[in-house]
C-alpha cells in the first residue's frame, strides 16, 4: 500500500490518535462526528469545532466476526465494536479482552493498531 | 387517481448460476416479464434497472444499456444503485413516471451475479454498502453490521437466538412450494442454532444465501392496461423512500430502522391505507433480525414486539400477518439488485391468486413490499392493492 494516497482527514485523525490527541468535531448543539465534516447532518451548523476524545468511552454494541472479507481473513476471529464517547460514536476493533468477557457498557480507550491481514492501520479499542 | 398496474412479471430461478452472465440472467427475466404481460415490446418506453456489485463481480459498469439490448429494447435505460434496495428505487421512479403521464409502459428489473466471486468475494462486495472509512476499515461486514444491531436489540427489548431461528424456519417453510427459490428445504430451530457462527450472535442460518438471479416487471398506466385489454388487477397504490446516515455509529438508533419507518409512512399515506389494512408483506430479511426490524418499521408490530412474531406463528402462512410467503431473502435467495422487483413480483402473483400460497390467503387485497439497502441507509416501501 506504499503508493496509496492518503485519505485526507481520516488519516489525519488516525495520526492524531496515534499521538494521543484524537478528536471529533462538534457543533454548538453538541452533535459529534468524525471528520471530514463541513456541516452537521443533524442541525445544519457549519461551525464545527475539534474536540478531544474523552479518556474512555463505553461499548454500545459489539460482534465477534468469524467470516470476514479477504482484507480481514487472517484477523478472524476479531471483534468489531461501536463505542459511545458521549456526543460521538466510533466503530473499531476491540482488542485486549476475551470475547466472552466483553460487556456492553465496558469502558474502553481509543488507539490505532495494525490489521493482521494487510498491515493497514485501524481504530482499536482496549479496556481501560 | 388511477394507479400504475403490474401488467407482467418475470424471474429467473434464484440460486447458484456461477457461469451465467448478468446479461443472460436479465434477458431471461425481462423476456419472461414481457411475455407474461402480453405488452408489445415496441410500446416499452424506458428501462429502469437495479444492480449493485456489477463492477466487482463482472468488471462491468454502465449496465443499463447493455441490459436493454439484452431484452431487445432500444429505449432510454438507467441503472439505479441503492445497494440491496437498487430495484426498489427503480420501481419507485417508474411509478412516478407513470403517474405523471410521462410514460405508459416501463420495464423495471434488476440482476446480480454473485456466486462466481465466491463467499469471500461476495462478502467483500457486499461490505461496500457500508462506510468505507469508518466501518469497513474497522472490520465491519454485512452480517457483522446486522449482528451489531441484533445485540443492541436484544439488550433493549430482550430476545434470543432461538427467536431469530424461528424466522429462518418459517421462511424456509414458505419457500418449499416456490419453484424460483434457492433453498427449498425444511429446517429446524436446532439446525439453525447448531450452524456455525458468522458474526456472533448471527449464525449461518440467520443469513440469506449468496445468489445469482434476475427479476423484471412490466409496469403500465391503468389506462394503457384497460385500452389494450390486459388482465392486470394489481396496482401499485403507494410508494415511499427514505435515507438514513450511512454509518451505524452516526444513527440516532442502533436497534431501529427509521428510514424504513419514514418510507412506510409515506407509502401508506400515498395509498391511503394503514398498517392494519396490510394482508401480506414481503420484507427485506437479509438476516433474520432484519425481518424483525422490518415488521416493526412497517408498523405491523410495535417496537420490541416483532421478535416473537415468528415464534408465535403469527407471521407464518397460517398466522394473522403472513410475512415473506415467497421464502423471503432468507430462503428464496438475495440476488441483491434483483430483490426489490422480485418482491413486487411475489406480492402481485399472491394478490392475483396465482401463487402457491394464494389459496391460503384468498381474501388478501393489500400487500406491502419493503426493500432495504445496507443497514437501511436506503429504504423503499410499496403498497400493492387489488383494483376494482
Ligand atoms: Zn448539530
Amino acid at each position: 500500500m506504499t503508493d496509496k494516497a492518503r485519505d485526507g482527514e481520516y488519516d489525519d485523525l488516525l495520526d492524531a490518535i496515534e499521538d494521543g490527541e484524537g478528536y471529533y468535531v462538534e457543533c454548538a448543539s453538541g452533535h459529534g462526528w468524525l471528520p471530514p465534516r463541513r456541516v452537521c447532518p443533524d442541525c445544519g451548523s457549519r461551525e464545527l469545532t475539534e474536540t478531544p476524545f474523552p479518556e474512555s468511552g463505553e461499548v454500545a454494541t459489539y460482534t465477534t466476526v468469524s467470516v470476514a472479507t479477504p482484507q480481514f481473513s487472517a484477523d478472524t476471529p476479531y471483534t468489531t465494536a461501536i463505542v459511545d464517547y458521549g456526543p460521538v460514536r466510533v466503530t473499531g476493533l476491540l482488542r485486549g479482552v476475551d470475547p466472552d468477557d466483553i460487556e456492553v457498557g465496558m469502558p474502553v480507550g481509543i488507539e490505532v493498531g495494525e490489521r493482521e491481514t494487510t498491515g493497514d492501520r485501524a481504530v482499536v479499542f482496549r479496556p481501560r | 387517481m388511477s394507479h400504475p398496474r403490474v401488467t407482467g412479471v418475470g424471474l429467473t430461478p434464484f440460486g447458484k448460476h456461477s457461469e451465467r452472465t448478468g446479461r443472460d440472467l436479465f434477458a431471461e427475466a425481462g423476456l419472461a416479464a414481457l411475455d407474461d404481460s402480453g405488452v408489445d415490446p415496441d410500446d416499452v418506453e424506458a428501462l429502469f434497472y437495479g444492480n449493485f456489485m456489477g463492477e466487482l463481480a463482472e468488471h462491468q459498469g454502465h449496465q443499463a444499456p447493455l441490459m436493454a439490448e439484452a431484452v431487445g429494447l432500444d429505449v432510454p435505460a438507467t441503472r439505479f444503485e441503492a445497494a440491496c434496495a437498487s430495484s426498489g428505487a427503480a420501481v419507485r421512479e417508474a411509478v412516478r413516471h407513470l403517474r405523471s403521464g410521462e410514460a405508459d409502459v416501463i420495464l423495471v428489473g434488476g440482476s446480480e451475479r454473485m456466486t462466481n466471486i465466491g463467499t469471500a468475494g461476495a462478502t467483500d462486495a457486499l461490505s461496500i454498502a457500508a462506510d468505507d472509512l469508518y466501518e469497513i476499515r474497522a472490520g465491519m461486514t454485512f452480517p457483522g453490521a446486522y449482528a451489531l444491531m441484533a445485540r443492541a436489540y436484544f439488550r433493549e427489548y430482550g430476545g434470543t437466538r432461538e427467536d431469530l431461528a424461528h424466522v429462518a424456519v418459517k421462511n424456509h417453510d414458505h419457500a418449499l412450494p416456490n419453484e424460483y427459490a434457492q433453498l427449498r428445504s425444511e429446517i429446524t430451530v436446532e439446525d439453525a442454532l447448531d450452524a456455525p457462527m458468522v458474526a456472533e450472535p448471527l449464525g449461518l442460518y440467520d443469513a440469506c444465501p449468496i445468489t445469482d438471479g434476475a427479476s423484471a416487471a412490466v409496469l403500465t398506466s391503468a389506462e394503457y392496461a384497460e385500452e389494450h385489454g390486459f388482465d392486470a388487477p394489481v396496482g401499485i397504490t403507494g410508494t415511499g423512500q427514505a435515507s438514513d446516515r450511512m454509518a451505524l455509529q452516526d444513527r440516532d438508533h442502533l436497534l431501529k430502522s427509521p428510514a424504513a419507518s419514514k418510507a412506510a409512512d409515506e407509502a401508506y399515506a400515498d395509498a391511503d391505507v394503514g398498517p392494519d389494512d396490510v394482508d401480506v408483506a414481503e420484507v427485506h430479511d437479509c438476516f433474520t433480525i432484519a425481518e424483525v426490524l422490518a415488521i416493526e418499521s412497517l408498523g405491523l408490530y410495535e417496537d420490541g414486539e416483532g421478535i416473537t412474531a415468528a415464534r408465535e406463528g403469527e407471521t407464518h402462512v397460517t398466522g394473522e400477518m403472513p410475512v415473506n410467503l415467497s421464502g423471503g431473502l432468507k430462503a428464496k435467495g438475495h440476488p441483491v439488485g434483483a430483490t426489490g422487483v422480485a418482491q413486487i413480483a411475489s406480492i402481485t402473483k399472491l394478490l392475483e391468486g396465482k401463487s402457491s400460497w394464494s389459496d391460503d390467503v384468498d381474501d388478501a387485497r393489500v400487500g406491502v413490499a419493503h426493500n432495504a439497502g445496507g443497514t437501511v441507509a436506503s429504504a423503499t416501501v410499496h403498497v400493492l392493492e387489488v383494483q376494482e
